[in-house]
């Protein structure tokens, strides 16, 4: 059989076969709306509120100030729309950064249209925000910050301790969307000032679908979606049992001993790719960095072809490239980092797993080597 | 891959023929898109017959770019190769991805830059011939 090596765990993870194993039971077997009063109803109920607990527990929230929704875009979409329309007209001010998800950007652009003023910040050559950029951002009209926890691309961590810091200090909310970092970074939302927090479960071995949005008791938002009163009256329809018991399992799964088995293995990465001629880690090293995020720029060649060849190699990868987009547009996060266009279609993303092991990692180094040479080979950018 | 390419184009993409430089080239074509970030250089060799006619011996690309560019750099090779040089300079973007049995619509435009670089070696060969 070829092998397979799935490197893009930051797009998506693989089900964890024993999470898969505890949902089973709530698609036939209880199956009950946990609106309904009966005893079919309750069974779910009980799953839908034992599976909060456990999600609340991990980020030291109370249970009652986590909010199930269908993934991590529409948590965001929650966060700063349900935000906005509690807030406008009295404050309008958003800030946020360059390197944001689209789930962020795009709702902030969408925003602007409804009378919102955002802030985009810069980042530097890492990735990370200046907390004294947002200290000068702040006006009397702001009443959000929201910051990317890990991102995406670069698996930049952010300082989200300072940031929340000073949020409390100028009595403005501070969002964070943890959709990359949740159980690799420890969050806890009191201690680090968290007003409200991005969850999902499909980067973390869990289903599709579901994830969540952590409000702080006494945070008023606007719900965006109007229904039968769900999720404390901020995101009607009825829950996603099968999705949400998942969930919760692949937070309790989670482990500090795989979070150091993907760093000595991302960090084996890195140090294989940067003995290839010509190129550019992107992102920071060390703790800062997203335990399972490589982002790399291989110089003279282009990032669509080099995943091409990887591909036809059974090795699963994404590039920044703009060929690869459907826009033909290069990635934002690496322009805000000051990549030319050239650097950023030159880019790989690889992102590991609890699964990937030491001969995954060999096997991608040996053959990426042969496919920077070939693709080179044929590079008018080449002397 | 990400955009549905058919099996002549991944097979071209994965084997790209005529791929290189040619020393001594009658003309040499470079085309450049800053936005999506295609290069892509074409090297031509161009020799009379016995007849007199001008004849496209020798054709070579060099391409930065994904995998449409690398398989319209190939397959425009391939349809120019020894073909008089009055039948290659007829050769248009459509030609090539028919011959590739079709390109995602996205990338219908590194189908262009094939030709044009290929026009553009024509060009540069036709200026320092009539010298």
């Amino acid at each position: 059989m070829k092998k397979e090596i799935y490197f893009d765990n930051a797009a998506t993870t693989k089900v964890d076969e024993k999470v898969v194993k505890e949902m089973i039971p709530y698609f036939a077997e209880n199956y009950g709306n946990a609106s309904s009063q009966h005893d079919v109803g309750i069974k779910a109920k009980e799953a839908l509120e034992r599976s909060r607990k456990i999600i609340a527990k991990s980020i030291k929230a109370n249970i009652g100030e986590i909010i199930f929704t269908s993934g991590g875009t529409e948590a965001n979409n929650l966060a700063l729309k349900g935000l906005f329309f509690s807030n406008y007209p009295q404050k309008n001010h958003i800030i946020t950064t360059k390197i944001e998800h689209d789930s962020i950007l795009n709702v902030c652009k969408w925003l602007e249209s409804q009378g919102a003023q955002i802030t985009y910040l810069d980042v530097d050559k890492e990735g990370f925000v200046d907390v004294e950029d947002i200290r000068k951002a702040i006006t009397d009209k702001t009443f959000l910050v929201s910051v990317i926890h890990g991102n995406n691309e670069i698996g930049t961590i952010q300082n989200i301790d300072e940031i929340g810091k000073l949020c409390k200090e100028k009595k403005v909310l501070f969002h964070t969307d943890a959709c990359q970092s949740f159980t690799k970074v420890p969050i806890n939302v009191e201690k680090q000032n968290l007003d409200l927090v991005t969850l999902n479960a499909h980067k973390i071995y869990g289903p599709k679908g579901v994830g969540a949005l952590y409000v702080k008791d006494g945070i008023k938002i606007t719900p965006i979606a109007h229904g039968g009163g769900h999720e404390k009256k901020l995101r009607s329809g009825t829950e996603n049992i099968p999705g949400i018991v998942g969930f919760a399992k692949s937070v309790e799964f989670a482990s500090e001993k795989d979070i150091k088995k993907m760093t000595l293995l991302r960090d084996k990465l890195i140090d294989g790719l940067l003995k290839i001629e010509d190129v550019k880690l992107n992102g920071p090293t060390g703790d800062k960095r997203l335990c399972n995020n490589v982002n790399i720029s291989f110089n003279n060649i282009e990032g669509e072809a080099i995943g091409g060849y990887l591909e036809n190699e059974g090795i699963y990868t994404s590039t920044g490239s703009a060929c690869m987009s459907n826009t033909l547009q290069t990635s934002h996060v690496l322009k805000a980092l000051g990549l030319g266009p050239l650097q950023s279609n030159s880019s790989l993303r690889i992102s590991i797993s609890k699964y990937t092991n030491e001969e995954d990692v060999d096997y991608f180094l040996e053959k990426i080597t042969k496919v920077v040479k070939k693709l080179r080979s044929i590079s008018p950018l080449m002397r | 891959m990400a955009l549905k390419y058919n099996k002549k184009v991944l097979k071209e993409f994965m084997n790209p023929q005529n791929m290189g430089e040619i020393k001594n080239a009658s003309g040499v074509g470079k085309i450049g898109n800053p936005t999506c970030g295609d290069i892509l250089w074409a090297y031509i060799k161009v020799e009379k017959n016995e007849k007199g006619e001008e004849i496209l011996t020798d054709i070579k690309f060099k391409t930065f770019g994904c995998a449409a560019a690398i398989a319209t750099s190939s397959m425009i090779t391939k349809l120019a190769k020894g073909k008089k040089l009055s039948e290659v300079e007829k050769i248009n973007y459509k030609d090539i991805v028919d011959a590739l049995g079709g390109l995602p619509n996205i990338k219908i435009h590194c189908s262009a830059m094939a030709s044009q670089a290929l026009k553009k070696a024509i060009e540069e060969y036709k200026s320092g011939a009539k010298k």
